[in-house]
C-alpha cells in the first residue's frame, strides 16, 4: 500500500485548476449591480472584467476550480473521469473561500467559478458547492461574482439555494447529441440535463417576474446572470449543423445567456476511447461566429449552414462572408438606402458600424472614405456594397472568393489540409 | 491676437467647459484659442488671457457631446482641449447635428479618443494588482499602476465601490489615490519603489495562472491583443508566460505521443451511481400488469414506456420531456388537447401555459373543478421551431398524430371517463382516427374509442387567436357553454 502524500494548498490549487480548465466559460457579466459601500467586499457593475489572459488567449476572470477532481462518472472526454490516472485532490470549503477572498482582495479576479467531480451522490456534491457560495456571501459579505456548476440530479432545494447565492448557474450538455453522450458519458443523461435546464429557466423567470411585480417585498433571488452551457466540439462525429441545431434549441428553450463551444483538446491521460487530437480551434472559432450571427444578426441556422458544405461551416471564411458568396444575388447592398437588417448581412460590417452608418447617412451620403474612417475592412466590405462613389465589380466573378480568403497565419491554419498534429 | 486658456488640471472637465462656454459666448474661433494645463510651457505665439464669460451667452449643447467630451478630455493627446473646442464651435455655429455624423473626421477622432480612454479605464480595473502590507495602522493594500491616460481620479470610484472596507492606495507616475475606508484623497505621482516588492499570496496566484493555461491551445497573439506587453511588468503572473510558452509544444507532444492510457485499475467509482430502471421492451411491460386492478400503476408504466421508446419522432428528441395526462382515473370528463406547448414542456404538466390558464378559467365558469377532470394531449411531446429566444409551436401533422395514437387510446382505456372531450381538430382526429371538422361535430356526442361517447369543441388556444375583442368574448362564452353541455352529458 502506497502511503498517501498530503498535498499542500499550492499543489491542490494546481491540480484542481488544471482539472477545471477545459470549461471554456469565464464570463462575469450580466448580473445585478452590487457594491461594498455599505459593508462586505466586492462589486459587480454589469460588464465583466478579464483580469488576465493566459497564453492560450483565454480570459481569466474568475477563480475557476473544482472542489474535487475525484469523480464517479466515467466520461471518456474528461480528464477527471473515474478511470483516469490523474492525481486526485480535494479542497475544503474553507480553503476555497480563503483563496477566493485572497485573490479578490488583490484585484486578481472578479469572483469564483466552482465546479466539482461527482462524489458520493449528486446531492452531497451539490451541497458542498452551495456551502462554499453560502459561506462567501453570508460569512464574508462577498459581493463578487459567483458561478456554480449545477448537478442535474441534485435535489430542488439545493438548486434553489444555489440560485440564491450564485450569479450564474450552468449545466453542461457536453455533447451535441444524445447518442454521443450515451456512448462517451454513460452516466450522463441527455434528457435529465434538459429537464434540469428547463427547471433553471423556470426559476430564473419566476425570480425575474417577481422582481418586476413585487413592490417592497424582496423577490427571491435566483441566478440573476442566468444560465449557460458548454458543448465539446470534435469529440464525437456531430457536424456543425447538428451542433448549431442543438444550440438554437437550447437558446430558444432554456433562454441560455451563452452556449460555449469547446474544441476537444488533448488531455493528460486520455481515454483509449478518445485518443488525443489537435484541438479543432478554427472550427470552434467559426462556431462562435455562427452563434453570433444567430443571436445578433438575424440569421437562421439553415442560412448559416448553407454557407458551408455537407453540414460543416467553411473553415477558410467567416460564416457571414461564406453565406454572402452563396447569395451574391442579394448584393450589392446600397449603404445609403438599405434597411438595418440588410446592412447587418454585409460581410465585414458589425452591428456598431451599422448603427453608425445609419446615423451618419441621415446627414450626408456615405462614401468609401467614410468606411475607411470607421475602420472597417475595405477589402471585405467593398465587393458587396454600393456607396455614393463606389460600385463593386466582379461580384459575379469566380475570383472573388480568392480575394476574400484572408492571408493571415490564422487563416492559413484554417485550411483543412493543415489541420494535423504539429 | 489669440487667447490662452490655462486649465488647472489635465482632465478637468468642469474648468474646460466653463472656459469653452466663455469663448463661444465671446465669439472666439478655435484657431484663436490656445489651451494648456498649469505648468505646461506656453506656446510660441503670444496670447492674451481669455475674456470674462458673459452669462448672457447661454446656449445649448447636445448631451451626446458632453458625454463624449467628459471622457475624451482624459486622453493624453495634447490637442484634446482644442479638438473638443473645435467640435463644440462647429455644433454651436451651424452644425447642430454634428454628433450624429459618425464619419466626420473630428467626431471619428474624438470617438477614438474616448474609446481609448474607456479601454484604459477597463484595463486599469482589470490589471491593477494590490500587494498587502502590514503597517502600524493595520493592513493596507498598495498597487503601482501605469495608465496611459489621465484616468486616476475618474476611476478611483470603481475601487472605492469594490474595496470600500479595505484601506488601499494606487500609485501611478502622475497621481496617487488613497482610500482610508472613509474618504478618498489624491496626491502627486510616485514611483514603483513605494509599493512592496512581493506579497504572500502571489506565488499561489502565479500557480493558478500557470495551471489554468491549456498548452494545446497556444494563442499568444490573442493574449497580447487583450493584455498588451506594456501592462505585463506590473502583473506578477506574467512572469510565468515565457516558461509556459516554451514548454507548451513539448507538453502537447507528450500527451499525443502517449495516446490513450490504460484505464486506472482502481477507478474512482466505489459505488456506481444508480441507473434508471431499464425500460421494458416496447409494449411488453403492459402485458405483465393487470391494468384493471391497478390502472394508476399501468398509467405510470405507460409514461415510462413512452419516455424510453426508441422510435419517437425527431421532434420528440428535441423536447425537454414527454408530457403525460393528469387527473383522476375514472374521471367523469377526459379532455384531450393537441400537444404540450413551451411552458408545458418545461414543467412536464399538461395545460399550464396561456391556453391552459384560459381553459382553467372556462372550466371553473362551467362548474367543473379541474382536479376532477382528466386532462391530456393527443401528442405527448412539444413540437416547435426555434426562433431566437422563443420556441414557436408547430402543429403536429397526421403522421405525428398517428404515431402517438396508440398511447392515447391506451391512456383512454385506463382512465375510462364517462365522456371524452376533444379540444380541437388534432384531438378529434387522434380519438376518431378520422379527419373530422370540429365545426361540424361541435356540440354533439358521437362514438369515440373504447366504446366511449365523444364530444368535440374548439381548442382554448383558438380563443386566444380570435382577433377582435367582441368576437373573442362571444367565442369564449360559446366555449364555456360547450363545457357546460359536456359536463351535463357526462
Amino acid at each position: 500500500m502506497v502511503a498517501r502524500q498530503t498535498l499542500d494548498l499550492r499543489q491542490k490549487l494546481e491540480i484542481l485548476a488544471d482539472a477545471a480548465k477545459y470549461d471554456a466559460s469565464c464570463a462575469s457579466s450580466g448580473t445585478a449591480k452590487r457594491d461594498s459601500t455599505r459593508g462586505g467586499l466586492g462589486s459587480t457593475e454589469g460588464s465583466g472584467i478579464c483580469h488576465a489572459y493566459a497564453p492560450d488567449g483565454r480570459c481569466i476572470s474568475l477563480l475557476k476550480i473544482l472542489l474535487t477532481n475525484a469523480c464517479v462518472f466515467d466520461c471518456a472526454y474528461c480528464v477527471n473521469r473515474a478511470t483516469s490516472n490523474v492525481r486526485r485532490a480535494r479542497f475544503t470549503v474553507a480553503e476555497v473561500v480563503q483563496l477566493t477572498l485572497d485573490f479578490y482582495r488583490r484585484n486578481a479576479i472578479e469572483g469564483l467559478f466552482l465546479s466539482s467531480g461527482i462524489i458520493r451522490s449528486p446531492d452531497y456534491t451539490m451541497e458542498q458547492l452551495v456551502r462554499v457560495a453560502r459561506t462567501l456571501r453570508e460569512d464574508h459579505g462577498f459581493h463578487g461574482y459567483i458561478h456554480l456548476k449545477t448537478i442535474p440530479d441534485a435535489a430542488p432545494e439545493l438548486v434553489a439555494e444555489a440560485g440564491r447565492w450564485a450569479d450564474r448557474l450552468s449545466i453542461n450538455v457536453e455533447l451535441p447529441q444524445a447518442d454521443s453522450l450515451k456512448a462517451l458519458a454513460p452516466e450522463k443523461d441527455f434528457s435529465a440535463i434538459r429537464r434540469a435546464m428547463g427547471g433553471l429557466r423556470a426559476r430564473i423567470e419566476d425570480a425575474e417576474d417577481a422582481r418586476k411585480t413585487a413592490r417592497r417585498a424582496k423577490a427571491p433571488r435566483f441566478a440573476p446572470a442566468g444560465q449557460s452551457t458548454q458543448m465539446i466540439v470534435g469529440a464525437d462525429a456531430a457536424d456543425d449543423a447538428t451542433i448549431l441545431g442543438t444550440a438554437t434549441d437550447l437558446y430558444a428553450g432554456y433562454r441560455l445567456r451563452r452556449v460555449y463551444y469547446s474544441a476537444y483538446s488533448p488531455i493528460p491521460d486520455a481515454s483509449r476511447m478518445l485518443p488525443p487530437i489537435a484541438p479543432p480551434l478554427v472550427r470552434e472559432h467559426r462556431l462562435y461566429q455562427a452563434d453570433w450571427l444567430l443571436r445578433f444578426y438575424g440569421f437562421s441556422r439553415e442560412e448559416i449552414v448553407a454557407g458551408g458544405q455537407g453540414g460543416m461551416l467553411d473553415l477558410e471564411l467567416d460564416p457571414k462572408t461564406a453565406w454572402a458568396l452563396r447569395h451574391r444575388g442579394d448584393f450589392p447592398v446600397d449603404l445609403n438606402a438599405a434597411p438595418r437588417e440588410r446592412l447587418l448581412r454585409v460581410p465585414g460590417l458589425g452591428a456598431k458600424t451599422v448603427d453608425r452608418l445609419l446615423s451618419a447617412r441621415r446627414h450626408g451620403a456615405i462614401r468609401a472614405a467614410d468606411l475607411a474612417r470607421l475602420r472597417v475592412s475595405l477589402g471585405k466590405v467593398l465587393p458587396f456594397v454600393v456607396t455614393a462613389d463606389h460600385r463593386p465589380r466582379g461580384l459575379d466573378g469566380a475570383g472573388l472568393r480568392g480575394l476574400l480568403v484572408p492571408a493571415t497565419a490564422f487563416a492559413a491554419a484554417a485550411r483543412p489540409a493543415q489541420l494535423s498534429l504539429f | 491676437m489669440g487667447v490662452a486658456i490655462v486649465l488647472p488640471g489635465p482632465a478637468d472637465f468642469t474648468a474646460w467647459r466653463n472656459a469653452a462656454r466663455g469663448l463661444v459666448a465671446a465669439g472666439i474661433a478655435p484657431e484663436q484659442a490656445e489651451w494648456r494645463v498649469t505648468g505646461d510651457n506656453p506656446g510660441l505665439f503670444a496670447a492674451g488671457p481669455p475674456p470674462n464669460a458673459t452669462p448672457a451667452g447661454a446656449f445649448r449643447v447636445p448631451r451626446a457631446f458632453l458625454e463624449l467630451a467628459e471622457i475624451a478630455i482624459r486622453h493624453r493627446d495634447g490637442e484634446r482641449f482644442a479638438l473638443l473646442y473645435r467640435a463644440l464651435w462647429r455644433v454651436t455655429q451651424g452644425e447642430p447635428a454634428l454628433m450624429q455624423v459618425a464619419t466626420d473626421p473630428d467626431i471619428v477622432r474624438l470617438t477614438a479618443m474616448a474609446k481609448a480612454v474607456r479601454r484604459d479605464a477597463h484595463k486599469m480595473h482589470a490589471f491593477v494588482r494590490f500587494r498587502q502590507v502590514e503597517t502600524e495602522a493595520g493592513i493596507r493594500h498598495v498597487a503601482w499602476f501605469e495608465p496611459e491616460h489621465h484616468i486616476e481620479e475618474a476611476e478611483a470610484g470603481f475601487f472605492v465601490r469594490r474595496f470600500a472596507a479595505l484601506r488601499w492606495s494606487i500609485v501611478t507616475p502622475r497621481r496617487s489615490v488613497h482610500w482610508d475606508g472613509q474618504e478618498i484623497a489624491f496626491g502627486p505621482g510616485g514611483s514603483r519603489a513605494e509599493v512592496p516588492p512581493d506579497d504572500a499570496v502571489e506565488p499561489l496566484w502565479r500557480a493558478y495562472y500557470a495551471a489554468i493555461f491549456n498548452p494545446a491551445r497556444l494563442k499568444p497573439g490573442a493574449m497580447r491583443a487583450e493584455m498588451p506587453r506594456k501592462y505585463w511588468r506590473n502583473m506578477p503572473e506574467t512572469a510565468e508566460i515565457p516558461r509556459l510558452m516554451a514548454e507548451a509544444p513539448r507538453r502537447v507532444a507528450e500527451m499525443v505521443a502517449r495516446g490513450g492510457a490504460a484505464p486506472n485499475p482502481r477507478p474512482q467509482r466505489m459505488r456506481p451511481p444508480a441507473q434508471p430502471e431499464a425500460p421494458s421492451g416496447v409494449g411488453e411491460g403492459m402485458d405483465l400488469l393487470d391494468t384493471h386492478a391497478d390502472p394508476e400503476a399501468a398509467l405510470a408504466a405507460l409514461l415510462r414506456e413512452l419516455a424510453a421508446r426508441p422510435d419517437l419522432p425527431d421532434f420528440a428528441r428535441r423536447a425537454t420531456q414527454p408530457v403525460f395526462g393528469e387527473g383522476p382515473i375514472g374521471a367523469r370528463l377526459m379532455f384531450v388537447g393537441e400537444q404540450p406547448g413551451d411552458e408545458e414542456d418545461i414543467q412536464g404538466r399538461p395545460f399550464v401555459g396561456p391556453a391552459g390558464r384560459l381553459f382553467d378559467r372556462a372550466l371553473a365558469e362551467a362548474g367543473v373543478p379541474r382536479d376532477e377532470a382528466y386532462v391530456t394531449n393527443a401528442v405527448k411531446h412539444f413540437k416547435f421551431t426555434p426562433t431566437g429566444k422563443r420556441r414557436l409551436h408547430q402543429s403536429p401533422d397526421a403522421g405525428d398524430i398517428a404515431h402517438y395514437r396508440p398511447f392515447l387510446l391506451r391512456e383512454v382505456g385506463l382512465v375510462r371517463p364517462r365522456l371524452l372531450v376533444a379540444l380541437g381538430a388534432t384531438a378529434l382526429r387522434a380519438l376518431t382516427g378520422k379527419a373530422l371538422r370540429v365545426m361540424k361535430t361541435r356540440g354533439t356526442v358521437i362514438d369515440g374509442p373504447e366504446g366511449l361517447p365523444l364530444f368535440a369543441t374548439v381548442h382554448p388556444s383558438f380563443l386566444l387567436r380570435v382577433p377582435d375583442q367582441d368576437a373573442q368574448a362571444r367565442e369564449y362564452a360559446r366555449f364555456v357553454e360547450d363545457l357546460r353541455t359536456a359536463a351535463a352529458r357526462a
